[in-house]
């Protein structure tokens, strides 16, 4: 990413559209717009200062088209691209490319899904793989459970380990006045649960829910002259490492070890200095993989490195604070409802679940079947 | 030289497996094995491929068992071939949870029926070198 500078840009406003179960024929586009205007009030900016526009949705295949038309906007700029839970994360970075060289000075990044309401599988259907679907793996889930059982094999890792995640998740939810889930999680209950996917029971998998978000981003200096204070953009990565599970070389190594230094070096910040991470948490293998790989622990202590609640309100490392994909909510492609909440870290209005003193956040996006990595860091004003 | 008029990857490869053979490629500029089978050898993005059959015999990386309601627990894993590739199949024979990681598995062909093309599945092979 050598050519984006750190702190060039910042979010200005972030906002989530109504999450859940949504009334019946609202469409996928009706959350976008919602939650665009709901992060550009946030910010104090008008529709008519949007002059960048970045959409991907699995309901809506040319997202920019559908958003730009149903706001009545001519956006300068656009990008839909489509890379999965993550792509937001790398509109993040192509916003700054547009916005660095003047191209554009507003850009919006939007998601809706109403996959609770229509179901998944009329939200997001497969591609069909000659190689892969006579099978019948139930992807994603089947993808990471192999992930995860490679895992377990090479390194020890247990069930107990994967549901100490999930139970985190939950402890956090119970914190977020926003979460779905209202009810506290066990252990025991993780295990016992119905059984989806080896190693993973339902309680191993996200949410199936209706959503969306947007978040607003400008250059520095405009930034400084908004209603809130600037989360700036300090760092930045990005990888694709394959698109079927099949092709991914090794199972217990994802593409953040690439996306991860590559954000850490832009940023100039370490490990130590990251006081919160959003990690995309579409099964509980992903924040224990994406610790590893984003240098929190060394490969293979992912699994002890979460136990004992260490990853929970209180813990040692704060992590998912929303209550995750597992426990908050998850409209399919969830990577921008992961960034807002490390954004939100920052300005310090999470309320009951707010970190002290978090002035550097870690916002990684995981899409397809662990197949694109992309990995943003904040920082506050104190950082730059 | 690839003839995408006359001849698909997919084809070939179903050509193969409808006479009871796991077909694969290698790329003969740098003698690597690949899977699944292309046009353009990948890193490399040269036509000189060559199709080879398979031993047929090879090692579970990872596993999984899917459960379907209603349905019997059904295995989806994935396998090394002992050529240097690697695909994804299922374990049959045995019981879905009794499949383990290292396991030395045998190829043999599903045939499919009207709806899907012939595919290939494994059987445990023992301690087959």
């Amino acid at each position: 990413m050598s050519g984006l500078k750190r702190g060039s840009i910042a979010v200005v406003g972030a906002a989530e559209s109504d999450l859940g179960q949504v009334a019946q024929h609202t469409s996928p586009v009706d959350l976008m717009a919602q939650a665009t205007m709901r992060a550009l009030d946030d910010c104090g900016l008008k529709l008519k200062d949007v002059d960048g526009l970045f959409v991907a949705a699995t309901q809506v295949r040319m997202g920019p088209m559908s958003l730009a038309e149903y706001l009545r906007i001519k956006p300068k700029v656009f990008d839909g691209t489509q890379i999965g839970g993550s792509s937001f994360m790398t509109h993040v970075a192509h916003a700054q490319m547009a916005i660095q060289l003047g191209l554009c000075e507003v850009a919006v990044i939007a998601y809706g899904s109403t996959q609770r309401s229509v179901s998944r599988a009329a939200a997001s259907p497969r591609e069909f793989n000659p190689y892969e679907s006579p099978y019948r793996p139930i992807l994603p889930i089947s993808a990471y459970a192999m992930a995860a059982a490679r895992h377990m094999h090479q390194y020890g890792t247990t069930r107990e380990h994967l549901a100490e995640v999930a139970v985190a998740a939950r402890q956090w939810a119970l914190l977020n006045p926003k979460a779905w889930e209202k009810e506290a999680l066990t252990i025991e209950q993780v295990l016992n649960a119905r059984m989806v996917s080896y190693p993973f029971t339902v309680r191993d998998c996200c949410l199936v829910v209706d959503g969306g978000g947007a978040i607003v981003l400008t250059s520095a200096a405009k930034a400084k002259t908004l209603k809130k204070k600037p989360v700036y953009v300090l760092g930045v990565g990005e990888t694709l490492s394959h698109a079927n599970i099949s092709s991914l070389p090794d199972f217990t190594v994802t593409g953040a070890a690439v996306s991860g230094p590559q954000a850490f070096r832009m940023a100039g910040v370490t490990q130590k200095d990251v006081k919160m991470l959003s990690l995309y948490d579409a099964f509980t293998i992903n924040p224990i993989l994406f610790l590893e790989d984003l240098g929190f622990c060394p490969k293979g202590e992912g699994g002890r490195f979460v136990s004992g609640g260490a990853i929970a309100p209180g813990g040692k490392l704060a992590v998912n604070t929303s209550g995750g994909g597992l426990s908050y909510c998850h409209p399919g492609m969830y990577g921008l409802l992961v960034m807002i909440e490390a954004i939100r870290q920052v300005r310090g209005e999470c309320g009951e679940r707010q970190v002290k003193n978090c002035d550097v956040s870690l916002a990684h996006g995981n899409g397809g079947v662990l197949s694109s990595q992309c990995t943003v860091i904040f920082g506050s004003e104190n950082t730059l | 030289m690839s003839d995408l008029m006359n001849e698909s990857p997919l084809g070939v490869y179903v050509e193969h497996l409808k006479k009871g053979q796991l077909a694969y490629q290698v790329c003969k500029d740098n003698n690597k094995a690949f899977f699944y089978p292309r046009a353009i050898a990948p890193e490399t993005g040269s036509e000189n491929i060559e199709w080879r059959v398979s031993k047929g015999l090879g090692t579970v990386y990872t596993t999984t068992v899917v459960y379907y309601k209603g349905e019997a627990p059904l295995n989806v894993a994935m396998i090394d071939m002992d050529e240097g590739y690697r695909l994804m199949s299922r374990v049959e024979g045995i019981a879905a949870m009794d499949v383990k990681i290292g396991m030395r598995v045998k190829f043999r062909v599903n045939p499919g029926d009207e709806k899907t093309l012939p595919f290939p599945v494994f059987t445990p092979a023992g301690d087959a070198k």
